[in-house]
């Protein structure tokens, strides 16, 4: 199989600005070879899929930590829909009660990493996607 | 809490009210109130103070880039309970630089934030003698990364960005510098914690005597709120922060803090349930009231270890101060992304060091007990942003129109000219302008910060 560079875009939706994790799991998912784009803060669904689109990017990762997580992805996936972009995979970061996790993942959500999550098992994960 | 024995406040607000946007704003969606209270207008306000007495609680407001849209809010609600400016005692966070490092609720490009700040200063100093203007941050620079020696260097020099900003009014350091409050972290080593605090206690006068010529020993005090030491908390077996909050509380103490507050053991889940909250105070108040850590000032003193490990601490943040001004300033080195590239850095570092197992963590990456207990959370409700947005179109309805978009003139007008805006602002609240209306005020005449790409 030929290796091509998994494109990450790493984004933080909405008005949130923690973005430590965000950062950190930017900077981790770089160093463990793939190309990642990091959004910027207060990015609105549309600006994050219009980065996603001209960035080319393989995959989306939210980062969200205000519990406002099944609403965003909700928007998300509706806008990508719009767009045609069934290539495009989603995960998720941050504050993810378990409970809502499958809920995620029934909506179309393909990674959900909580806080504290390892670098490794992130990097794995979004492999095994490809 | 307050019949608890609780005597300060600590308003949180949603993130569109940090934000600058009014709950009917498209960009609220799913937002209006769920990590605080959102405030479109006086009207809020009067709701949410109705039973404080101004004069003899403190209130902390979470806000920042907006700042001064609140503490004009603040100080007009106070006057229409029939309290007078001068016995309102306000502690606005209000430190913008800070936002653009760690915690990223910033609106405006950094000179204009920053003159924000400097107006709030300039204007608690001259009308409301009790209210503290401005806590500086080192506690979320920490949170988002930075070493205890970054967090104090960063805090320092963001408050001689503000200090040098007030002085350009007129203003004497001595006149305002003791109204300054720090807000410091305090989760890490426990030793290095208490030499952190003790090495910034002497420092700050340090910088105040010789840089800015403050005499009165009073002035020199790092006032503050040493505490919280969020990131120390874990999310693995949350009984645990119930035993490392207390182990805070005790260093801070013993670094110096005049006050202290503590996060409440499921705060990696979701905003505080009562029941953590009132524990959190328990702990305090056993340290307090029980086991007489308030006996004497600075017992440490004198102790070869710590006094060494101050004097250790001291020499490197100099060194690190000293690489801010090499940046060319605070202002500078957030306009051009030099300290968030630094800080990202370090919580990749610190992040790899954990999972590594370099650094230990009880209950995290040893001792751990498999599966972790969901935490009870606190449910949002959709229909409280619909009854914020319903009781925010009847405002509209009902208040005097002209009133407000001549008063919004006003506010344009001091804004543009360079004027100190709390006066306006003053007005504005009072007329029912809302928490948008008056944030796209400064909006349109600044602009937003085009935050620097830091990868």
């Amino acid at each position: 199989m030929v290796e091509r560079k998994i494109r990450i875009l790493v984004a933080k939706p909405d008005l949130d600005g923690h973005d430590r994790g965000a950062k950190v799991v930017a900077l981790a998912l770089r160093d463990a070879g793939m190309e990642v784009t990091y959004s910027g803060l207060h990015q609105s669904i549309d600006q994050i899929v219009s980065t996603a689109i001209q960035e080319s990017s393989d995959i989306i990762g939210l980062s969200i930590m205000t519990g406002a997580h099944l609403p965003i992805c909700q928007k998300l996936i509706k806008r990508m829909q719009a767009e045609k972009m069934e290539d495009v995979r989603i995960i998720v970061g941050g504050v993810v009660p378990k409970n809502d996790i499958p809920k995620l993942k029934e909506m179309g959500v393909q990674g959900v990493f909580p806080g504290g999550t390892s670098f490794d098992k992130i990097v794995q994960s979004i492999r095994s996607l490809f | 809490m307050i019949a608890h024995g609780q005597t300060g406040l600590n308003v949180a607000f949603d993130l569109p009210t940090q934000m600058g946007l009014d709950s009917d704003d498209p960009k609220s969606a799913g937002e209006v109130g769920r990590v605080g209270m959102a405030v479109d207008s006086l009207r809020d306000f009067e709701i949410a103070f109705q039973d404080i007495p101004f004069d003899k609680i403190g209130s902390g407001l979470t806000i920042n880039a907006n700042a001064s849209v609140m503490l004009a809010m603040y100080q007009t609600v106070a006057e229409k309970f029939g309290y007078t400016k001068e016995t309102i005692s306000a502690t606005p966070q209000n430190d913008i630089l800070k936002e653009m490092i760690g915690r990223g609720a910033w609106i405006f490009p950094v000179e204009h934030g920053v003159r924000l700040v400097g107006d709030t200063i300039e204007y608690a100093v001259k009308e409301l003698p009790r209210c503290n203007p401005v806590s500086i941050c080192g506690y979320h620079i920490r949170e988002s990364g930075a070493t205890p020696v970054q967090e104090i260097a960063c805090a320092f020099e963001i408050a001689k960005a503000y200090i040098e900003n007030v002085m350009d009014r007129g203003l004497k350091p001595e006149d305002f510098v003791g109204r300054f409050s720090f807000n410091l972290n305090v989760f890490g080593n426990f030793w290095e914690q208490i030499a952190k605090f003790r090495a910034a206690r002497k420092l700050w006068a340090k910088i105040l005597r010789e840089e800015y010529g403050v005499q009165e020993k009073k002035k020199l005090f790092l006032r503050g709120l040493f505490g919280g030491g969020g990131s120390g908390l874990t999310k693995e077996q949350p009984e645990n922060n119930i035993i490392r909050s207390a182990y805070y509380a005790l260093a801070a103490a013993l670094g110096g803090a005049q006050t202290t507050a503590l996060c409440s053991f499921d705060e990696a889940y979701t905003i505080p349930t009562p029941r953590a909250a009132l524990l959190s105070l328990r702990t305090l108040e056993i340290l307090m009231e029980e086991v007489g850590l308030r006996d004497t000032v600075d017992p440490l003193a004198g102790s070869y270890f710590i006094e060494t490990l101050t004097k250790q601490m001291e020499e490197k943040i100099l060194e690190e101060m000293k690489r801010v001004q090499e940046m060319g300033g605070m202002i500078n080195a957030v306009a051009k992304g030099y300290i968030q590239r630094e800080v990202a850095k370090q919580a990749y570092e610190f992040e790899k060091r954990l999972q590594n197992k370099e650094v230990i963590k009880v209950g995290v990456n040893k001792y751990t007990e498999g599966d972790h207990p969901e935490v009870e959370l606190h449910e949002y409700n959709e229909a409280w942003a619909d009854e914020q947005i319903a009781d925010l179109k009847e405002l509209k309805r009902t208040r005097d129109g002209n009133a407000v978009s001549q008063m919004l003139k006003k506010l344009e007008q001091a804004t543009r000219d360079g004027k100190n805006v709390m006066p306006a602002l003053v007005e504005c609240c009072k007329v029912y302008a809302t928490v948008g209306e008056m944030t796209g005020v400064f909006q349109d005449i600044f602009g937003v910060w085009d935050e620097p790409s830091i990868f």
